[in-house]
């Protein structure tokens, strides 16, 4: 393959939940370098999706590569086998998540949970972790709050450490599920502001969020997914400005009137 | 509206400075009932040291005398402490391994798993003490680690017995007949039970610490190892403290294998040669009650290590944050 392939390449990705299916065929190219928002009603499988490029889920059909390699499988002799539990983790070191709610190891302090990856799993001895993570928690504004346990912790700063927390396995990817959505508003604009600092940074991102504004000031791209599909993909001035898709301008419309409520 | 304080404007200022409610100095509840219980305690209390200071069965002196026995005392360290901290061992150890594997995917390691607590759960201990003590009768000719079924491999192939080792029967009867044979029983029995808490203690760890670990890239075991359990602990570790008071006691059982340095064996010995049964079991009451009242000081700060980061009302680890504080002192805030 190509230097220039795309980071994240999925292909017709179907999940199903028992007879429930949530992902019906997803399609989704992410650039190196590039942000990628995914907007959509509750349900129409967001999550689901993101959680897949992880392996958190796996999923039925289709195929997802991050970086040139195949996610969950690898291709003998014309099959696919299944990864073990190993290999997998190994896959999961290059892709961060951030969680809706946090999800912090309450057990550990800051400084802990963003010493935990690296330590644990890239095998980085202490003293060197230490001083990576006060970097980290310096850059999402968090430095004097290193010896505080996540109980201390406001949900927007909660919300950076977890940020900083999968910066510091230097992942190529980040995923966001919806970071700011168990936020109080006041909150929000931090944790934001973190991540707007990320994207200019050229980190590659795919941020399910329902702000809007976000989306339409950081975004390379914006997909619009309902009931399993995407429905419509451009850039945030296509799909946010002139969206050409009913079930999206419904969608639009529905989201301003409650962020100007 | 009226409920409106009459705050502000300074024409007022006087006024509403007088009006404005200041410190509480009100009249506390009265509780005479707490009194007429304190009193009837009192009355108890009174009639129940009258008892053990006048009754001459008690026999004070012989209580003491009991309790520094050399073989009671050994009784109590060897049979009594060593087998409750053996057998916690065994049972903490094999009980999170048992919960491990029955909450494992794999429907082998949870069947397993599944059948020991149902099998070991299943025993009054003293029944199990005293089939261990008596095991060696199965083993009339000695018990060998090898291959199953190597004497028909042997007919069929000539290949020999394929032994590793043989345990003679009687040294099987000196192995199962110490309080070797105590903790492992009885550190089986408690494994069983102790599965049951730390399984408890694993499930009441959200589901999102696991899946937040595995997206960092760790391992199961690591997982498991780093994050669960010791989240895990805060559930786990009241019931064990629990389990273990059990135990302490439960030591007394030895008897059934028979191991008789043990504590209240001797003392019951002693009783019955004397004819002074009331004082040694008051002896033996003492010793529990000092060893149990050990054990609760060990529980709380075994409770407080692990309730680490839980509630909020904890101030930040000082030694955390200076170190945090030196390493950003560049940075400060943006
Ligand atoms: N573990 C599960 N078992 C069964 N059904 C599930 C499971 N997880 C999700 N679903 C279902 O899959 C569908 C898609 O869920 P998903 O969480 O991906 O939606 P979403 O787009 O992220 O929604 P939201 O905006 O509310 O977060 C929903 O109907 C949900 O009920
Ligand atoms: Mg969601």
């Amino acid at each position: 393959m190509s230097p220039e392939q795309p980071l994240v390449r999925a292909l017709n990705v179907h999940k199903a939940f028992g007879h429930v299916e949530v992902l019906k065929g997803i399609d989704l190219q992410v650039e190196r370098g590039q942000v990628v928002c995914l907007l959509g009603p509750s349900g129409s499988g967001k999550t689901t999706f993101l959680r897949c490029i992880n392996q958190l889920e796996t999923f039925d059909g289709g195929r997802i590569w991050v970086d040139g390699k195949l996610i969950g499988y690898e291709e003998r002799g014309g099959r696919l086998h299944r990864l073990t539990d190993k290999r997998i983790a190994a896959q999961r070191r290059d892709i961060g998540m951030v969680f809706q709610r946090f999800n912090l190891f309450p057990h550990m302090t800051a400084l802990e949970n963003v010493t935990e990856g690296p330590c644990q799993v890239r095998g980085v001895s202490k003293r060197e972790a230490k001083l990576e993570a006060l970097a980290l928690l310096e850059r999402v504004g968090l430095s004097d709050r290193a010896g505080n346990y996540p109980s201390q912790l406001s949900g927007g700063q909660q919300q950076r450490v977890a940020i900083a927390r999968a910066l510091a396995m230097k992942p190529k990817l980040m995923l966001f599920d919806e970071p700011t959505s168990a936020l109080d508003p006041e909150l929000v604009g931090e944790v934001l502001e973190v991540m707007k600092e990320l994207a200019a940074e050229g980190t590659t991102m795919i941020v399910v969020t329902h702000e809007v504004a976000f989306a339409r000031d950081v975004a390379d791209e914006v997909v619009f997914m309902d009931g399993g599909v995407v429905v419509e993909r451009g850039t945030p001035a296509e799909v946010l400005g002139a969206p050409k898709e009913d079930r999206t301008r419904t969608f639009l419309t529905r989201m301003r009137s409650e962020h100007h409520a | 509206m009226s409920a409106q304080p009459p705050v502000s404007a300074d024409g007022q200022a006087g006024a509403s400075a007088e009006e404005r409610p200041g410190r509480i100095e009100a009249v506390p509840v009265r509780h005479p009932g707490r009194w007429v219980a304190v009193a009837v305690i009192a009355v108890l209390v009174a009639m129940f040291l009258h008892l053990l200071l006048t009754n001459p069965v008690f026999n004070w002196p012989f209580v003491f005398e009991a309790m520094n026995q050399r073989v009671v005392i050994e009784g109590f360290i060897y049979g009594t402490l060593l087998v409750t901290l053996g057998a916690m061992v065994v049972g903490v150890v094999g009980g999170v391994i048992l919960a491990v594997m029955r909450l494992s995917p794999n429907p082998v390691l949870s069947g397993v798993s599944w059948v020991f607590t149902w099998f070991f759960r299943g025993i009054p201990r003293l029944v199990l003490l005293t089939f261990t003590g008596g095991i060696g009768a199965l083993f009339a000719t000695g018990l060998s680690i090898g291959v199953p079924f190597d004497f028909l491999l042997d007919r069929w192939f000539g290949t020999g017995e394929l032994r590793l080792f043989t345990l003679s029967q009687t040294e099987i009867n000196v192995l199962v007949g110490s309080i070797f044979g105590g903790i492992i029983g009885l550190g089986l029995s408690e494994a069983a039970y102790m599965a049951e808490i730390a399984r408890a203690g694993i499930l009441s760890v959200d589901r999102g610490q696991q899946e937040a670990a595995e997206a960092l890239g760790m391992t199961r075991s690591q997982t498991m190892r780093r994050i669960v359990l010791p989240q895990a602990m805060r559930v786990i570790v009241p019931p064990t403290g629990n389990e273990v008071t059990a135990m302490l006691k439960d030591t007394s059982l030895l008897i059934g294998i028979p191991v008789t340095a043990e504590l209240f064996f001797q003392l019951r010995n002693i009783g019955s040669t004397t004819y002074q049964l009331i004082p040694v079991f008051v002896a033996a009451i003492l010793y529990y009650l000092a060893a149990t009242s050990v054990l609760m000081v060990g529980q709380y700060f075994l409770e407080k290590r692990f309730g680490r980061g839980f509630g909020s009302r904890m101030a930040p680890k000082p030694k955390a944050a200076a170190g945090a504080g030196a390493g950003a002192a560049t940075g400060g805030a943006k």
